[in-house]
């Protein structure tokens, strides 16, 4: 039952960033590109795909904190309070790597749908950057990987 | 703003939204694409099963529409594929260090009003944005 709990969850999140268009990159780098606002160009719509998802999620949120999911046992939320060196790193490099391609790990899997070259590209250097990061970590300062427990990550 | 698309993007918002409160009440678990991707293709991952189904449930949304006979417009991507490449290595590696990406840090972060997150949007925005000045104004065409 979870797994099929959480195939609906991925198809209709899967729906959320086809109908939104964010599945397309021209539109998140046309948000991105900020120089484009006095021209009349830019624009804003990723800032309404996140403001109509953080308004559902915050609600919905609030609600499952007073309740127990219905196929596990408890909710599994984030533990990592910390913004710490590795938080802010990660982030520049995954910014870095968004703005050239406008593609985010959601995106970007959805868009296998379409079997196109670029796309599987992007995935597989994304599968191996992630694994690179991993054998990275888990050879040295294993206190420095709290990626390898998944269950606490942020997302 | 000749390109926005407010009710679409509100309603595909909202959709993102929905699947994420959805997660966390029946698998309690947190909609964020890098933790269940990573989780899924690591040697030392868990839990395989439910994230595979997410993953495919993901693919399948698209898929579906296509079925229905909407358009899934080919993503724009860069002419060349060592960008395409190196930004995808980026993407990869830097989401699973700052441990969460758009998903994790930008929609179920700030919507528990985690500091962490709410640190993680605001740095990857805003090295996105300096990036795309740098190649659209500065560099390119």
């Amino acid at each position: 039952m979870r797994a099929l709990a959480s195939l609906i969850c991925g198809y209709v999140f899967g729906w959320g960033l086809f109908i939104s268009g964010m599945m397309r990159p021209d539109k998140v780098l046309g948000f991105l590109d900020v120089l484009a606002i006095p021209s009349g160009q830019w624009d804003p719509s990723l800032a309404v795909v996140m403001a109509a998802a953080l308004a559902v999620t915050g609600a919905g949120y609030a609600m499952a904190r007073r309740r127990t999911p219905v196929f596990e046992e408890k909710n599994r939320w984030p533990t990592q309070s910390a913004i710490d060196r590795p938080l802010v790193a990660g982030s520049i490099l995954f910014g870095v790597g968004w703005g050239l391609v406008g593609l985010c790990p959601g995106p970007a899997i959805a868009n296998l749908a379409s079997l196109s070259t670029p796309v599987v590209v992007f995935v597989v250097a994304m599968a191996l950057g992630t694994l690179a990061h991993d054998l990275w970590f888990a050879r040295g300062a294993a206190g420095r990987a709290p990626s390898l427990a998944p269950a606490n990550a942020d997302g | 703003m000749a390109n926005f698309t407010p009710i679409s993007a509100a309603v595909g918002g909202a959709l993102i939204g929905l699947a994420a409160v959805l997660l966390m009440m029946l698998n309690g678990r947190i909609a964020g694409i890098t933790g269940v991707f990573a989780g899924l293709i690591d040697p030392a991952g868990s839990d395989r099963v439910w994230r595979a189904t997410f993953i495919a449930g993901l693919i399948a949304a698209p898929l579906s529409a296509i079925l229905l006979g909407l358009t899934l417009p080919l993503p724009h991507m860069p002419s060349s594929l060592t960008v395409t490449a190196a930004a995808g290595l980026l993407v990869g590696f830097g989401t699973r260090l700052s441990n969460g990406c758009t998903s994790g840090h930008g929609v179920c972060g700030i919507a528990r009003l985690s500091p962490r997150s709410i640190a993680a949007t605001a740095i990857f925005m805003a090295a996105a944005i300096v990036v795309v000045a740098l190649t659209r104004r500065v560099f390119g065409a």
